[in-house]
């Protein structure tokens, strides 16, 4: 089992949810395959996420809930292949809401 | 950055230069940080004059909250003033609804937006316009009705900060998002009579000398969210205390599903809204009877009763009777909601006195009963 180590940021208020930690260093553990954005939602919501309660939240139908913009190095993940997205050590991955006031 | 051999990426589809970091949900356009910039400030340039939203010499009170939105139209205004020379004067103008934890922090936001962008800065807090600030109403009223209350008391407070300013138009920072959901809310609602004004980017009642406009009507949400986050804007971005409306969330999620499915859908809507037209009348006259309801403290002083009740017609410019603000009713719906408040606030004495069991079921009804 190896991991690959990655930034992850939480904005737009989100990260009421991951420990009211906005900037988080994330070492995702895998094996075999290199691991896809859809791994590190996962591994988001499953291990990082405060409380379980809060799913909802931040996923809908196995990814990222609409609303929720995602960009991968300061690039819109639409132009990435978004949750194919293949993760390379030292990427960094925000997570936007969009869901609220302004 | 990488070892791992780099994709071809196809090049921006406007410069066909740059490598793409965003696409576009109006266009679907992949464009570099260069041209996006262009295309969003161009795009509310051309919505500013084709609409003819402004004149020269123009006093224009910005509604800033500190959020994503105002922060980002404060910043556009200010650089297609400059870059257009439109001739107007700006001023953020901020609300203080009274919110610990939420409102405080986003205050101190503006704060700073107003040295960033050199601009002067107007608050006008709910507890000096009202003596309620957001959190005591909500402490007496419950946090169910949170969203109800701080909207009719916002738009009020909006007018009379400009009004205090001496200015005649206010914009707000209100996205082609917003106004989808307004739209599709009103619509759910059966709210014909909304329905017809929820796009017009310019709203303004003939006896108010104050207008309100929303440049960003045309502006996507994502894209506000993404230039904000690429110019590095200095934005506050924590949920409201009081959890919003489950009607309005539940429109937004709606909305944001739809998006992510045909991201057109956002401004389709929006051109759906500005083609409907009521039929004439009709509703009108059916509308106005429920009025009658709050117009019960129609019993004077001395025990007489005024006859203006016979035709209530909707007569833009009416002036609430109580603290002369516009209203189509005589009295204004933050007044008739401040008066439930204080009939409330009288009962949590009542309460504390009796300990009663039934007080505030006695509180609602002496509440009822009009003086």
């Amino acid at each position: 089992m190896s991991s690959i180590k990655l930034k992850v940021e939480f904005l737009g208020g989100l990260d009421a949810i991951f420990n009211h930690v906005r900037e988080h260093k994330i070492s995702l553990p895998y094996s075999g395959e290199p691991p896809k954005m859809s791994d590190l939602i996962r591994h988001l919501a499953d291990n990082v996420m405060t409380d379980k309660k809060d799913h909802h939240i931040f996923i809908e139908d196995g990814s990222v809930r609409p609303g929720i913009l995602v960009l991968i190095n300061d690039t819109d993940w639409e132009l990435e292949g978004e949750d194919e997205y293949e993760l390379e050590a030292g990427d960094v991955l925000t997570f936007t809401s969009t869901l609220h006031g302004g | 950055m990488s070892s791992r051999p780099k994709k071809v990426v196809a090049p921006c589809e406007l410069c066909h230069a740059r490598k793409p970091v965003m696409k576009r949900p109006k266009t679907l356009q992949k464009l570099c940080k260069e041209c996006f910039y262009h295309v969003f400030e161009t795009e509310i340039h051309h919505t500013i004059t084709s609409t003819q939203l402004f004149h020269r010499g123009e006093r224009i009170a910005i509604g800033a909250s500190g959020g994503k939105d105002s922060t980002v139209l404060a910043h556009i205004l200010k650089t297609l003033n400059e870059r257009y020379d439109y001739g107007l004067e700006l001023v953020l103008l901020s609300i203080d609804e009274g919110i610990k934890g939420y409102r405080d922090d986003s205050l101190a936001t503006v704060q700073r937006n107003k040295i960033q962008y050199d601009m002067p800065l107007e608050i006008v807090s709910y507890k000096d316009l009202y003596t309620w600030s957001m959190d005591e109403i909500v402490s007496c009223a419950g946090i169910r009705n949170s969203c109800t209350y701080c909207g009719v008391l916002r738009r009020q407070a909006l007018d009379r900060g400009a009004a205090k300013l001496e200015i005649r138009h206010v914009v707000t920072g209100h996205n082609a998002d917003d106004m989808a959901e307004t739209v599709l809310m009103n619509l759910l609602r059966g709210d014909t009579a909304r329905l017809e004004k929820s796009c017009a980017i310019l709203t303004q009642s003939s006896g108010s000398p104050i207008k309100r406009s929303k440049p960003f009507k045309y502006t996507y949400e994502k894209e506000i969210v993404l230039y904000a986050h690429y110019k590095k804007l200095d934005y506050f971005s924590t949920e409201c205390t009081y959890a919003p409306e489950a009607f309005r969330g539940t429109a937004r999620t709606l909305l944001k599903s739809l998006e992510a499915i045909r991201p057109s859908c956002i401004v389709d809507i929006i051109h759906s809204g500005e083609h409907f037209v009521l039929r004439e009348k009709k509703k009108r006259t059916a509308q106005y009877k429920n009025v009658k309801k709050t117009d019960e403290q129609e019993i004077n002083a001395d025990g007489s009763v005024s006859l203006s009740n016979g035709k209530k017609e909707f007569k833009d410019g009416n002036r609430c009777e109580n603290c002369g603000y516009l209203s189509s009713n005589r009295i204004c719906k933050a007044c008739v909601l401040l008066a439930g408040l204080e009939a409330s606030r009288a009962k949590v004495t009542i309460e504390n006195d009796t300990t009663a069991d039934g007080a505030a079921k006695l509180g609602k009804e002496l509440e009822q009963l009009s003086f």
